[in-house]
């Protein structure tokens, strides 16, 4: 009796070394220009090729601008590694979308719409938010650039097997309550680590009955609780989901491929080394208060006291609200915001927009508030218009950018100012990382649409 | 057949730089906004940049790295150090401003990978032992540890105390002789072609 990731893994392994680790073999590779020329630059100075050219993607997401996308990038370093990337492709033989590529888009949004991200595979990126392929049943992991550069030589990486959780979320969901919530509240009640070492897979209910846009939120913040990924079974959504895209098997091929990814699912009575089991009739719409995404709460709810934080915590704790400008024991709800970023490889895909776009249909923005919609990718673009959301966002007083990472990490000029609350559909909350002294408040699409109409936090 | 591609790690006697502060992610360890550079160079002079610098800048005086009381090759953290980003350049970061160890009670993986994979010790310790080594360094900057990896100790030196981590075997081979994995998988070119031939289903 196996779980889903047993079987996975089993199905990769090369060898394994020894009191040590596994050499696994790894089916897609995707490289953005971010964390991977010091891995080309190695594979010159070794003098090597890239071992399996056609299982390498390179998209350029991280650092470029989301308007005017068709002029050379202002920023010289940044348009200088974007130009390394386009180099490293030319020169490795490999496949680039790079800017204006309709193909384009942030590395995991464009590998799920294309159907280059299958059940089964082993999927790495040197990011850490590769956990996002897990949606589809797919052993998905960020790797550092060290690692890339051993994908690159060898199509192979040498990992130590992780333990296993699986995470039920039984039940079903209130209304305005979605995928991003269930992530907050998980990771809330988990901890930013609590699930390091591990590999989980999310099961039950309410995860069954998630889209599959709604599925890779949820993995794409498995890395925030510390695992490696998440992964969620394959079914009749995954199967529909991938049914055409470009990349998908085709045919005879589209039936073999069925045949196996069926298989895939923990066989009943597989041990998991820990379980845990979620109510989400319990989960209310969430938003963090703090400086790490485990620092979250409902949008009716209080910040924690001092006396509720343990000893070794309280200097990290402190040191969080005073970032902030929030106070132990505070209440966020009705509080004025200044930012609202919609986007990123969490939530940067056209259910996101759809969502967002339902909530602010015939109202308008807030004139307080500056509101950056980035979706994930040109076909998402692409698919908003041909919906018509961009008319009903334009009559709401919001307009699109040009796809990529933008204000999730502020590396382009997507930064928000110093001391601005920022309520952003990103992963990640830290001390700066949407740009110094920004304040982040992480919270789903619709949480976000409601901020950005009525200019507060706001229930949805 | 192999190279050596990284300094060899020996044992080290050194004082430390005491950082108690939980969850320290990778992007306090070096903000994203320096990770253009298409070199492993020079991130030391940005580790921590924005608790470390103020916005002109300026060292700030009351962060630990400005502090000229406390130095050493051993950087001592609250639980979870390295959480969030698989970005490497932290790893760099901590690195080449010249730390060869770092001493926490929990680590984030992706991080202690990319320290492993670049020559640097993650060395986990109870919560007692960390906050010893807190104690030990505020009472006394000078307060030094012992860290060997052969015997797989490390020695409050203040206390006298020492506790064991674990590390497995073939990365300790790596550290102590200044190896990397990629001669490792070169060398196994074979085994992976014979996995490629004989896979049940192949993508």
């Amino acid at each position: 009796m196996k779980t889903l990731f047993d079987k996975i893994w089993d199905a990769h392994v090369v060898t394994t070394v020894a009191d040590g680790p596994t050499q696994l073999y790894i089916d897609r590779h995707l490289c953005h220009e971010v964390t991977s020329p010091q891995a080309f630059a190695g594979l010159r100075a070794r003098g090597l090729e890239v071992y399996r050219p056609g299982r390498t993607t390179l998209t350029a997401d991280h650092n470029i601008p989301t308007i005017g996308q068709d002029q050379p990038i202002r920023d010289k370093v940044s348009r200088f590694q974007v130009d390394t990337l386009a180099k490293n492709a030319r020169d490795f033989r490999l496949t680039y979308y790079g800017l204006n590529n309709p193909m384009n888009g942030i590395v995991h949004v464009i590998g799920p719409e294309n159907g280059y991200t299958q059940p089964g595979m082993t999927i790495v990126c040197g990011d850490s938010h590769t956990s996002t392929h897990g949606a589809f049943g797919a052993i998905a992991f960020g790797i550092g650039t060290s690692e890339v550069e051993m994908v690159l030589a060898s199509q192979c990486i040498l990992q130590t097997r992780p333990k296993t959780m699986r995470i039920n979320f039984e039940g079903k969901l209130k209304e305005h309550v979605g995928a991003k919530d269930m992530a907050l509240y998980m990771i809330a009640q988990l901890t930013t680590g609590g699930a390091t070492g591990y590999f989980v897979e999310y099961a039950g209910e309410a995860v069954r009955n998630l889209t599959m846009e709604e599925r890779m939120t949820l993995c794409n913040l498995s890395i925030e609780m510390g695992a490696r990924g998440g992964l969620i079974a394959p079914d009749e959504t995954t199967f529909s989901y991938i049914k055409g895209r470009e990349f998908a098997p085709k045919g005879e091929r589209w039936e073999q491929a069925m045949a196996y990814w069926q298989t895939l699912h923990s066989d009943e009575g597989a041990q998991f080394d820990k379980e845990v089991t979620f109510d989400v009739s319990q989960i209310g719409a969430m938003i963090t208060y703090g400086t790490n995404p485990g620092m979250g709460m409902p949008i009716d709810g209080t910040i924690p006291r001092l006396d509720e934080i343990d000893e070794a915590g309280k200097i990290s704790f402190e040191k969080s609200l005073k970032y902030m400008g929030f106070a132990p024991g505070e209440k966020l709800e009705g509080k004025q915001i200044d930012y609202v970023f919609l986007g990123s490889c969490t939530n940067g895909r056209i259910e996101d927009f759809r969502l967002f776009t339902s909530y602010v249909k015939g109202k308008k923005k807030a004139d307080n508030v500056t509101a950056w919609l980035v979706p994930g990718s040109w076909k998402v673009r692409k698919q908003i218009e041909e919906e018509g959301l961009d008319k009903i966002l334009e009559e709401a007083g919001f307009a699109l950018r040009q796809p990529g990472c933008s204000a999730c990490l502020a590396m382009n000029d997507d930064k928000i100012p110093a001391g601005k609350y920022a309520v952003s559909t990103s992963n990640r909350n830290f001390e700066g990382r949407q740009g110094p002294g920004a304040r982040t408040i992480l919270a789903g699409p619709l949480v976000a649409a409601a901020a950005a109409v009525s200019g507060k936090i706001t229930q949805p | 057949m192999k190279q050596e591609k990284m300094e060899k790690f020996q044992t080290i006697t050194s004082t430390y730089v005491p950082l108690p502060i939980e969850n320290v992610d990778t992007d306090q360890i070096i903000p994203a906004r320096f990770l253009k550079a298409t070199t492993r160079d020079g991130f030391g002079d940005n580790l921590f940049a924005d608790w470390r610098y103020d916005k002109e800048g300026n060292p700030k005086p009351d962060f630990v790295l400005n502090d000229p009381t406390y130095s050493g090759e051993v950087l001592v953290a609250g639980k979870n150090f390295g959480s969030g980003s698989s970005r490497e350049h932290a790893a760099w970061a901590i690195g080449s401003y010249g730390f060869r160890v770092v001493v926490s009670s929990f680590f984030a993986d992706i991080f202690q990978n990319n320290a492993l994979n670049n020559g640097i010790l993650p060395v986990v310790v109870s919560d007692q032992f960390l906050g010893e080594l807190f104690a030990s360094s505020g009472a006394n900057p000078q307060a030094t540890v012992t860290v060997n990896l052969e015997e797989q100790t490390i020695t409050n030196n203040e206390t006298g105390k020492s506790e064991s981590f674990g590390i497995n075997s073939y990365k300790k081979g790596c550290l102590l002789n200044g190896l990397d994995d990629i001669d490792f998988l070169l060398s196994n070119k074979d085994k992976i072609e014979a996995f490629e031939q004989n896979r049940a289903y192949s993508y």
